[in-house]
Parts: structure tokens; C-alpha cells; sequence
């Protein structure tokens, strides 16, 4: 066997920006995926749009995988000093794959496995150094034992733009690169013992990115309006592409205080908008968003987290925005925010957030990041049997008012042209009809009506989600696109006295949160910034504190190795008091 | 008793004497002449006294943010075609906190009406300087007299070939609803600045200072001549009045929106396209 007998095989492409990694990324995870593995993907990159050091990420596994990891099994170092970001990577398990000029002297001393290749001659070869990409996959392919005509399928999917003749010379390199792998191996030897399935074959494949632009469709998006801001743009994108089949209108606007103020004026009409941006963009954005608490309009905010302050790491992750999206906009009023985990729930959950917002007339946060938007994997499907087809939009009568006082803070919501009243919001405070006013008693009751509709989103808060043993002694809490790496750190460090409790809504606060957390012996909580930040919304919410807490905050995405670690020497030793044996 | 007047009586927050009134009977009388459904008219303002406008006649309205007025005017626009949507605000808010929205909506070219009532001066908040207070004029804050440039918004607006840019003075109440229905029944956007008097932090620009320094522009001006319509805007001394450049032809930001072209329902009658969401769904598992 060439890698060590695994379940799962992380490799590790390390090139330059412009080499075209993100195309060998899709290719190879869709090709590997359509062969019946499960794989997962990420890439992490620099803020720059040519040279530098990039690297993804492509995770191949007998079982599901949604976690970006520590460990390299295969490096391919596609430039000279591809390897230097990694050494505290690469270890004498890893295998080193690629060119003889890419690879550092320090691994050639007979202690590292090195595959030698010359990828870069034979795709010269073959009419050009562009070909290297589909050498390469040719060369895994071959060590995955995928077979040659879905190599060759995915190819001319992916590549089919490039013309009859460079598509001839991909295909034609690819199989270059095919027949060269089989030299790679001692007669008889196998590389890999990874399990294929094959209802894989048919899963879905798919980003964060897609998963919040369709469950935005699913949710009856009809509006978005928003400036560019990695790592938000994709979003963006998606509509962009989808706004004529799916009746979308989509505007990039001149800056995210139009692209708020234009997403509130869609709703105010009968749109139902969304706007996407990152923490910079959000900033600009905060006054509409009180502005959507004042004159109670719905508004979706999809806030694709990246690390600042400012500029901070423009193509980096974090998870440093929760407070921040809690807490801004002057005055005060309700909302919702939501934190998806997966990317089954990056789609439920943003067609819940059109819901929500329709419903009780507020904004409604999806706040994600830029590893989930990114990381790519296999899953089974979407739910789509929770369709939204609920209308709050009434149709206004004579004696319309627009802030009527109602029990439960929620006015009918009409729009202009629906009806025969007149509709009036106003930023100012105002009274039932919508005038601006002064009046004490109207003020006060505008304020309560406001914030009284934070107790009907409390009732419908989306529970968080319990994993491991019910009669836990630890408990791991994590929020958003922390759970793949808690769930999996916990899985290595193999303790079942430990349970993880994960949060895809983290305001309103579940009111179970007290249960759950009193019932812990340690309480510790996982989370990709420098504060605790959840850590902290939950002690204010319950009085209650945590034990330890495990932070990230480089830049890169919480690993499972940094939670095994980190729960290691927070737990301790196991219990023997614990009744399971 | 107009389709746009109140049963009742309504509480005026402007001074007496302010120029805004003579702007709401304009803009009221525009209305009626034109046998504008109020079902069908949308009132965008900001904050100011000129953006409470929309407060004192019967019709829907979204009162927003200060500077705010032209990007929900664009989206309502986008959102529901069918709707009349008059964008109404000051100076201050248009040209100054709102700055940038002004140059990218006349970009956009959404098919609405942009009132602008200019006083030169911020009124709501005092008698502070605005963007197009003359040089020389003392404040509580430009304290030894504005110094910079005033702002043109009508070159502004010519300069980037706006569909439709016109000046009023709201003394003359006659041309102003002329001007105000020609602005409304263009298809584009379209820019009404009217010189407003502000009998309470304005002390130079009175009636009479815009009476002796404006003049109506005759028959034999033609605004489709860009350049003739830039040194209208530019020349010293007296502010032409009327409709300064019109630019024909011009498609709308609604015009461009693809979603529209095979169906023309509003956003409100629209609902989700379960076959089209299976279908994309479906096409991540190849």
C-alpha cells in the first residue's frame, strides 16, 4: 500500500494563485464523488490574484467527511516552495508527490515517501504547461481507480468551453497521467483501501454558497441587492445567475448602505430581499437594519464572517461577528440570528429566514463564513417537503394602518398597490397609521409592540442539536460551522463520557440552554474567535459560565486536531465513575 | 377637495411662510392633473423638514433614513413596475449625506421622479451650511462664511446624462406643477430641483432674492442639446428655470431587468417555482 491503511486520505495541492487549483478542485472532487467516494474539499488562499501560496484541500473517505484537517496523507507541491508553509505538516507519513524541482531537499533523505513525477515535462509533452493540472489528475484517478471514461466525462463537463482541440489535449493528458500512476505502484501493491458506495455516486455535491443561495429560492427570495465582499460574493453570484429562470432581481449596488436601504424598499413593496455581505459591508449596513427595526420591515442579512477588525484577513475565516450582529443597530428591537452548521441547514435554514422575517416583520441574520461557504461536500439531499408558501401580505382595506396594536406585536403588513388603504412607514416614530409622532404613550407602546415579538420568536427558536450520550459529563458546546471539527476532534480523542451540544440558532437563545448546561459536570465551549463570544451571549442569558473554552482565531478553520487537543487537556483523565463501561 | 387632500385637518410642522408649502401644492395639484390613482403613488423621503412632505398628502409613503431617499425608491420601483414612485427630500439629504446615491440612481436610470427642495441651507437642524449654501454665507458652524463651491446639481446631473433634469422655484407655483407632471410622466429618472425659500435660517435667499436672480427658460431652448443644457447649467448669474435636459430614449433600470421580460407580475404575485428549485437542486448530484 502506498499511504497507510485509512479510512480517509486528505491531500493537500500547494500552488500558486493563477495555477488553477480551484478547477482541479472541482474536477477531481466531482470526479471522485461520481466514482462513489465521499469527499470534501476547502481551500485556503491569499488576498492576491496571482503567485503567492495556495492550498486545497480534497479529503477522500469510505465515510462522510466535513472537516478540514491537520493531517496530510498526499502533498503535491506545484511550485518552488510549495512545501515551505507546510513543514509543520508534513510528516514521515506524509507522501510526497510532484515534480523532483518542487520538492525540498529535507524530504529526499530516504525517511519521507516520495513519489517522483515529472508532471510538468510530460504535460509540455502533451502542448503545454497548462496541461500539468489534468496530468495530475489523471495521476489520481489512476491511484483512486477511477475508471478512465469518467475521468474523461467529468473532463469535457468541466473543460467543455476550451474548444475541440485543448479539450483533445486535456483528455489526452489526463491519460498520460493515468498510465503513469500504474508505474507508481510495485507490482501487485495497492495505493489506496478506501470504500466506495455507490449511492455517493448520485449525493449532492455542493458548497455553503449554493446551500444559502437555493434555501434564499426556497425561501421565496425575490430581491438582492448587495456590494461585493469576499467572502460574501458568491452569494451574490448565485442569484446573479438564477435571476431570470428563478424571477430574481438582482443589483450590485454602490455601496452596502444602498444595497440595505434598496433591500428594505423591495420588502416595503412586496419583495422579499436579501442582502449579502461581510463584516466591513455589514458595518456600513447598520443603520438600515435599525431602520428595518423602526419601521418594522422584514429583512434577510446573509453575514459571511471573515476575520477583522477592518480589512483584517480578507480571504480568511472567523466566527468573530456574533456580537456584533447581536448588538448593532441604535435603539432597541427584535431579531433573529441564525448560524447554520451544515450545509443541509445552510438551505433550511435560510428559507426559514425569509420565514421568520416575513412573518414577524424584522430582521432575520444568516450568519455563516468563509469556510462554510466554501468547504464543498457530498450530501444526501435538501429538504424541500418545508416549502414556504406562507403569505403575510394582506390585502389592505380602507381603514389600513400599518402599526396596528396588536397582542402579539405583529401588524397585518400591507403593501402600495395591494388594496385600497395607504401604506405609511416611517423612521421617525410614529403612531398606528404611520404618521409621525410625539406622543409619550404611543412611543411607549410602539417600543413594547417592537420588542414583544422577540417572545413569538422565542417559540419558534430551532432547538439545538444534542450529539453523543444523553447522560453526559462534558459537555462541548459550538455554534455555526464549528460542529464538523468538534464532532470529529471528539471522535478522535474517543472519550464517550462527552456530548456536543451544537447551535445553528444562537439568538433568541434556546431556552433549554440551562437544561443542558446544569446537567454538565465541565461545560466547555468551542469557537472560532479570540472573546467566547457564544460563551458569553449564553452567560448573559443564563447566568451561566463555562469551564474552558477552546478558541481559534489564525485565520484558518477550526481542526479537528485543534478540539482533541484542546479537550485533552481541558477534560483530563475519564471519570471512572461514569456508568457507561 | 383633491384625491391627494386629507377629511381632517392635519397638524403642519413647517414655518409659516416656508416655500415647502407652495412645493406641496405643487405637487399635489401634479397629482390631480394628472388623475393619478393614490392607490398607485409611492412618496420616498428622507429626513427634513422638506422630507415631512410626504406626511401632508394622502398617499402611501416611506419615510427613511436621512440621505437614504433614492436607493428604496429604485428598489420599490424595481419591485412593483406598476407603482408611481416620487423620491422627495432637501438638499442636505439629496446632495450631501446622500451624495453618492444621486450620482448611481441617475446611472440607473430607475422610471421615478426625484424632487429636491433646495434652500440652500439645513433647516431641521438649525441654519447649518448645505451643499448648495453660497459662499459667503454665515452660519452657526461656517462661522466666517461658507467657503467652498456650492454643489450643481443640475451640471451634475447633466454631466452624467441624466434622462430628465429640470429647476423650479417654488414661488411660482404654476410652473413648478408643470414641471413636476412633465418630470412624472417622463420614462427614466428625473430631476426636480426647486429653489425653496427658507423664511427661518435663510435670511439671503428669500422671494425676492430668487425672483431677481432666476428666469424662465422660452420655447426656443431645446434640452435635448446636451452641451447648450451643460452651459445653461454653468453660466453665471441668473438660474434658468424649466426643463433644462431631457435625454430620449434612454433605457430604464426596470427596462434591464431580466426577470421582467417573460413576466411582467410584480414580486408580490410571484411565488416559488418548485419544478425550476428541484431542477438546480438536482443539477449538483452530476
Amino acid at each position: 500500500m502506498v499511504f497507510k491503511p485509512r479510512e480517509d486520505i486528505s491531500i493537500v495541492f500547494s500552488g500558486q494563485a493563477g495555477q488553477g487549483l480551484q478547477t482541479l478542485e472541482a474536477l477531481l472532487t466531482r470526479m471522485l464523488k461520481r466514482s462513489g467516494y465521499n469527499v470534501f474539499s476547502y481551500s485556503e488562499y491569499m488576498s492576491r490574484i496571482r503567485g503567492g501560496n495556495n492550498s486545497t484541500q480534497v479529503r477522500v473517505s469510505s465515510r462522510r467527511v466535513t472537516a478540514y484537517t491537520r493531517r496530510i496523507d498526499l502533498f503535491v507541491p506545484l511550485h518552488e516552495n510549495a512545501m515551505e508553509r507546510f513543514h509543520d505538516r508534513i510528516t514521515q507519513e506524509t507522501v510526497i508527490l510532484g515534480d523532483r524541482d518542487f520538492i525540498e531537499e529535507r524530504y529526499l533523505d530516504g525517511h519521507h515517501p516520495v513519489l517522483e513525477v515529472p508532471i510538468n515535462e510530460i504535460a509540455r509533452e502533451k502542448g503545454g504547461a497548462v496541461y500539468a493540472n489534468t496530468v495530475l489528475l489523471g495521476i489520481l484517478a489512476g491511484l483512486f481507480y477511477v475508471d478512465s471514461d469518467l475521468m474523461h466525462n467529468e473532463i469535457r463537463m468541466i473543460l467543455s468551453g476550451l474548444g475541440e482541440d485543448r479539450l483533445r489535449k486535456n483528455l489526452d493528458a489526463s491519460d498520460e497521467g493515468y498510465e503513469r500512476s500504474k508505474k507508481l505502484l510495485k507490482p501487485g501493491q495497492a495505493a489506496v483501501s478506501i470504500e466506495r458506495t455507490a449511492e455517493v455516486r448520485d449525493e449532492i455535491l455542493t458548497d455553503g454558497i449554493n446551500a444559502v443561495g437555493l434555501g434564499g429560492l426556497a425561501g421565496g427570495c425575490t430581491f438582492v441587492s448587495s456590494y461585493p465582499m469576499s467572502p460574501s460574493t458568491g452569494v451574490l453570484v448565485f442569484f446573479t445567475k438564477k435571476a431570470e429562470s428563478s424571477g430574481v432581481v438582482v443589483e450590485q449596488t454602490e455601496d452596502e448602505i444602498s444595497a440595505v436601504n434598496m433591500a428594505i424598499g423591495s420588502w416595503y413593496a412586496g419583495g422579499r430581499a436579501l442582502v449579502t455581505t461581510s463584516g466591513g459591508g455589514y458595518a456600513l449596513m447598520v443603520e438600515g437594519l435599525s431602520l428595518a427595526g423602526c419601521i418594522e420591515s422584514p429583512l434577510v442579512i446573509h453575514l459571511g464572517q471573515r476575520p477583522g477588525p477592518a480589512t483584517g484577513l480578507p480571504t480568511r475565516t472567523e466566527q468573530a461577528d456574533l456580537q456584533f450582529a447581536l448588538y448593532s443597530g441604535h435603539g432597541e428591537f427584535s431579531r433573529a440570528i441564525l448560524a447554520p452548521g451544515t450545509h443541509e441547514q445552510g438551505f433550511s435554514h435560510t428559507r426559514h429566514a425569509f420565514y421568520l422575517a416575513d412573518k414577524y416583520q424584522v430582521p432575520v441574520f444568516i450568519l455563516t463564513d468563509q469556510f462554510f461557504l466554501e468547504r464543498r461536500y457530498n450530501l444526501p439531499d435538501l429538504d424541500m417537503s418545508k416549502m414556504y408558501d406562507q403569505r403575510f401580505i394582506v390585502q389592505t382595506r380602507a381603514d389600513y394602518r400599518r402599526y396596528a396594536l396588536t397582542e402579539s406585536g405583529i401588524s397585518p403588513r400591507g403593501i402600495p398597490g395591494f388594496g385600497e388603504g395607504r401604506v405609511r412607514v416611517d423612521s421617525d416614530e410614529h403612531d398606528e397609521d404611520g404618521f409621525i409622532t410625539e406622543d409619550f404613550s404611543t412611543r411607549t407602546a410602539m417600543v413594547n409592540k417592537r420588542l414583544k415579538k422577540l417572545s413569538g420568536l422565542q417559540k419558534e427558536v430551532l432547538a439545538p442539536q444534542l450529539f453523543g450520550p444523553d447522560d453526559y459529563r462534558n459537555l462541548v458546546v459550538c455554534w455555526g460551522s464549528s460542529l464538523h471539527a468538534v464532532q470529529e476532534g471528539l471522535d478522535m480523542l474517543g472519550r464517550d463520557d462527552t456530548a456536543i451540544l451544537h447551535y445553528s440558532q444562537v439568538y433568541p437563545l434556546a431556552e433549554v440552554t440551562a437544561d443542558y448546561l446544569e446537567r454538565a459536570h465541565r461545560k466547555i465551549v468551542v469557537e472560532s474567535n479570540a472573546t467566547a463570544q457564544f460563551a458569553r451571549l449564553i452567560r448573559s442569558e443564563t447566568g451561566i459560565g463555562f469551564d474552558g473554552a477552546i478558541l481559534k482565531y489564525s485565520g484558518l478553520p477550526l481542526m479537528p486536531e485543534d478540539v482533541c487537543e484542546g479537550l485533552n487537556e481541558k477534560l483530563g483523565k475519564k471519570e471512572s465513575t461514569h456508568g457507561r463501561v | 377637495m383633491g384625491a391627494y387632500d386629507f377629511d381632517h385637518a392635519i397638524d403642519i410642522a413647517w414655518c409659516p411662510g416656508c416655500g415647502d408649502f407652495r412645493i406641496l401644492t405643487s405637487v399635489k395639484d401634479a397629482l390631480d392633473e394628472l388623475e393619478l390613482d393614490p392607490r398607485t403613488v409611492v412618496f420616498v423621503s428622507g429626513i427634513g423638514q422638506a422630507a415631512k412632505t410626504p406626511q401632508y398628502l394622502n398617499a402611501h409613503y416611506f419615510n427613511g433614513l436621512h440621505g437614504r431617499t433614492l436607493p428604496p425608491a429604485t428598489a420599490i420601483k424595481a419591485s412593483n413596475p406598476g407603482l408611481v414612485v416620487i423620491a422627495q427630500s432637501g438638499d442636505g439629504d439629496t446632495y450631501g449625506e446622500g451624495g453618492n446615491h444621486f450620482m448611481h440612481a441617475i446611472r440607473r436610470n430607475p422610471d421615478i421622479t426625484n424632487i429636491v427642495h433646495n434652500n440652500m441651507v439645513y433647516a431641521l437642524t438649525k441654519g447649518q451650511a448645505s451643499p448648495t449654501t453660497r459662499q459667503g454665507f454665515v452660519t452657526p458652524v461656517q462661522v466666517h462664511g461658507v467657503t467652498q463651491e456650492p454643489f450643481n446639481p443640475v451640471a451634475v446631473a447633466i454631466a452624467l446624462d441624466a434622462s430628465f433634469v429640470a429647476r423650479a422655484f417654488a414661488g411660482d407655483t404654476r410652473q413648478t406643477t408643470d414641471i413636476i407632471k412633465k418630470a412624472i410622466t417622463h420614462k427614466g429618472y428625473a430631476l426636480v430641483d426647486i429653489f425653496q425659500p427658507c423664511v427661518t435660517y435663510n435670511k439671503v435667499n428669500t422671494y425676492g432674492w430668487f425672483k431677481q436672480n432666476t428666469y424662465t427658460l422660452d420655447d426656443s431652448y431645446d434640452p435635448t442639446d446636451r452641451e447648450a443644457a451643460f452651459r445653461k447649467a454653468t453660466e453665471p448669474g441668473k438660474f434658468p428655470l424649466g426643463v433644462i435636459y431631457i435625454k430620449t430614449g434612454k433605457p430604464t433600470f426596470e427596462d434591464g431587468l431580466s426577470l421582467y421580460r417573460q413576466d411582467a407580475r410584480p414580486l408580490y404575485q410571484r411565488t416559488v417555482d418548485m419544478e425550476t428549485l428541484r431542477g438546480l437542486v438536482d443539477s449538483l448530484r452530476t
